[in-house]
């Protein structure tokens, strides 16, 4: 057993963390003000491959892994949460649902464009009256003739501002329940598709998220993934792989609040002394990082073992479901260790308190996480 | 064009601190980077690539961690990497050093060879036309911009009151000025085939029919060290602005009183 990166794990942890501290951090809090997720980023974050990393070369990717995924996601998180789940939600669901479940037609027309760089890609499962219980889909897809006649309303759609590619889930058959629902890849540009109004939120503020309507959406029977009726599986699949994601940006919300707030204790004197100087303040970042590195380790178990082929969907969600609680006590302790100045605006960590309480409830929440952890425990 | 980038790996200065009693770097902890200068240099190589076609090859003599680097301009989109690294080499200064790449880059081959003006932990700006002369071609430093003509290079020189433009034909050599070319991310897929690709090593039993054990390493270099230090940083001057002659002289006379200068 070895806990060290590789060489080559070594080398783009370095690319995303100069990416990151470059491109990133200097419009972090801008963008959060104005709740504007900026496209020259959009472009750069696919002109350097970051957004294909665990994808196959064959198809254009960056030929990489879910370890380089994971510390992508927590290198970008470290300084903007926001583009941490833009990358997370057009990597982990919307291109591994193409990639694990299309054709090799399907893989060389939806897929490479995803992840050679050309274009974004979004995930509309979540319905007003279908969260956790994703079996309450309401959006409908009927048959007809080549081709299938969609229509409903998904809600909190990711990157659906500016996503060309949309992997839409739709029940084919009410009657069956999770096993009739089915996944499709429908085009920004086809006729019906309808994205609403930014949804104003407490955190990821500059993340694009919609509503996403679709009115009598034509898609052509070649765009359905899997058979009919595997949507659900395809969705549970891509949710797996995407914790592993949500549990390393909070590993990397978590890092960069500690990180600023270690700045932060080095410099602020108070009662004649630099409040580093305090035990209470060092018992309190000793107890923070142990926190954040058992998140890490946590993370990166479940990326190796996806990596490997193994049984990665209980490690996930044990990972993601202490990595996003981490983040909360965490940020909430830096900016507790920051105190007034840690609750300005002016300062990150108030920032990344917000972004962190959506990492217990997307991609599936703590509760939810709870329901895989322990089905896998079999001791019902 | 075969296009040769001869990069050093250096200390990154901004974390650099000197020990107070031997006025020496200290190395440990200190992250090595790709000197400034060169990684503009690779920018440069790189974009000549994607303007005319050929091939960019990327050279670092230094200890086997220099790897790293060569990894990264093969990331940045390199072709090929090597490494001249052995045991004789070591303690080499610039003419030694210059001796030895010239060498490695005979074998390589090359149209045009592009280095950084200088290092940041050594500041001699000496290698690179130093290179060229072992070489015996020429050589134009502190390019600020090039352009390929047929198979001439046109660079823009910059010097201290003005530019030069310079046409040289290849084979020649280029110094890099940063201001040549800002250079671009790794891209995440050239790292995954960074650690794919193969880097060749030159050892001295590679070069040994081009050198000479006494022009090599120490006992090759003629540089002395008599002391190095740090430069003392000086106090912050005062700005006489709007003075007629007269006042002008009284102010630096005084100055001069004040300090029992005159």
């Amino acid at each position: 057993m070895d806990f060290k990166l590789s060489k080559t794990h070594l080398l783009q942890q370095e690319l995303f963390r100069r990416f990151a501290e470059t491109e990133i951090k200097p419009i972090a809090e801008e963008m959060d003000e104005s709740e504007v997720f900026d496209l020259e980023l959009v472009k750069k974050l696919l002109k350097y491959g970051l957004m294909g990393i665990p994808y196959s070369r064959d198809y254009g990717g960056v030929g990489g892994d879910y370890l380089g995924y994971a510390l992508c996601m927590e290198e970008i998180s470290k300084v903007d949460a926001s583009t941490g789940i833009t990358i997370s939600v057009h990597t982990s669901l919307a291109c591994s649902c193409i990639d694990g479940f299309g054709t090799e037609e399907q893989k060389q027309k939806f897929l490479r464009p995803l992840v050679d760089g050309s274009k974004v890609g979004c995930f509309g499962l979540t319905e007003p009256n279908a969260g956790t219980d994703a079996a309450g889909q309401q959006t409908k897809a009927v048959l007809d003739g080549d081709h299938y006649i969609i229509n409903g309303t998904k809600i909190f759609t990711t990157n659906s501002g500016f996503a060309d590619t949309f992997v839409v889930f739709a029940m084919t058959d009410k009657s069956l329940g999770t096993k009739g629902i089915s996944a499709f890849v429908i085009d920004r540009d086809m006729p019906g598709v309808k994205v609403g109004q930014q949804i104003k939120r407490m955190g990821i503020r500059a993340a694009s998220n919609c509503e996403v309507s679709y009115e009598n959406v034509k898609v052509p029977v070649a765009n359905r993934l899997g058979k009919e009726g595997a949507g659900f599986k395809i969705a549970m699949k891509a949710l797996d792989g995407g914790r592993i994601g949500i549990a390393a940006q909070s590993v990397g919300i978590a890092q960069g609040a500690l990180n600023e707030a270690i700045k932060y204790v080095k410099e602020r004197k108070q009662f004649g002394k630099r409040i580093s100087s305090f035990q209470n303040t060092q018992f309190k970042v000793a107890e923070l990082q142990t926190m954040i590195d058992a998140a890490r380790l946590m993370t990166w178990r479940a990326a190796v073992t996806k990596d490997e082929g193994g049984n990665y969907g209980p490690e996930a969600a044990m990972a993601k479901l202490f990595a996003s609680e981490m983040v909360n006590d965490v940020t909430r302790a830096c900016v507790q260790l920051m105190g007034g100045y840690g609750y300005c605006r002016e300062y990150p960590v108030e920032r990344m308190m917000r972004d962190a309480k959506i990492t217990e409830i997307y991609e599936g929440t703590s509760e939810a996480m709870k329901m895989v952890i322990a089905g896998s425990m079999k001791i019902s | 064009m075969k296009i040769v980038v001869c990069i050093k790996q250096v200390p990154d200065t901004n974390e650099v601190k000197l020990d107070p009693v031997t006025n020496t770097l200290i190395r440990e902890g200190v992250p090595s980077i790709i000197n400034h200068d060169d990684k503009s240099g690779i920018e440069a190589a790189l974009q000549l690539k994607e303007k005319v076609g050929g091939t960019v090859t990327v050279v670092c003599m230094g200890p086997p961690q220099a790897d790293v680097a060569l990894r990264e301009a093969l990331a940045m989109g390199c072709d090929e990497a090597v490494l001249v690294s052995a045991r004789e080499f070591g303690g080499s200064d610039t003419w030694a050093t210059a001796v030895i790449i010239a060498a490695a880059l005979n074998k390589i081959g090359y149209d045009l060879v592009i280095t950084g003006r200088q290092a940041i932990d050594g500041d001699t700006a000496q290698v690179g036309p130093q290179i060229a002369e072992n070489l015996q071609i020429p050589q134009v430093s502190y390019a600020e911009e090039i352009d390929v003509e047929g198979d001439s290079i046109i660079v823009k020189r910059q010097f201290e009151d003005r530019y030069h433009i310079i046409e040289v034909k290849t084979p020649c050599l280029l110094t890099a000025l940063q201001e040549l070319a800002a250079p671009r991310y790794m891209h995440a897929r050239g790292v995954v085939e960074a650690y794919e690709k193969e880097i060749k090593v030159f050892g001295y039993e590679d070069l040994k029919d081009s050198l000479k054990l006494e022009d090599i390493g120490l006992k090759g270099s003629p540089t002395n060290v008599f002391k190095s230090f740090t430069k003392q940083a000086k106090g912050v001057g005062t700005l006489h602005a709007d003075l007629s002659v007269d006042e002008a002289v009284k102010v630096i006379i005084d100055k001069m009183e004040e300090r029992h200068i005159i």
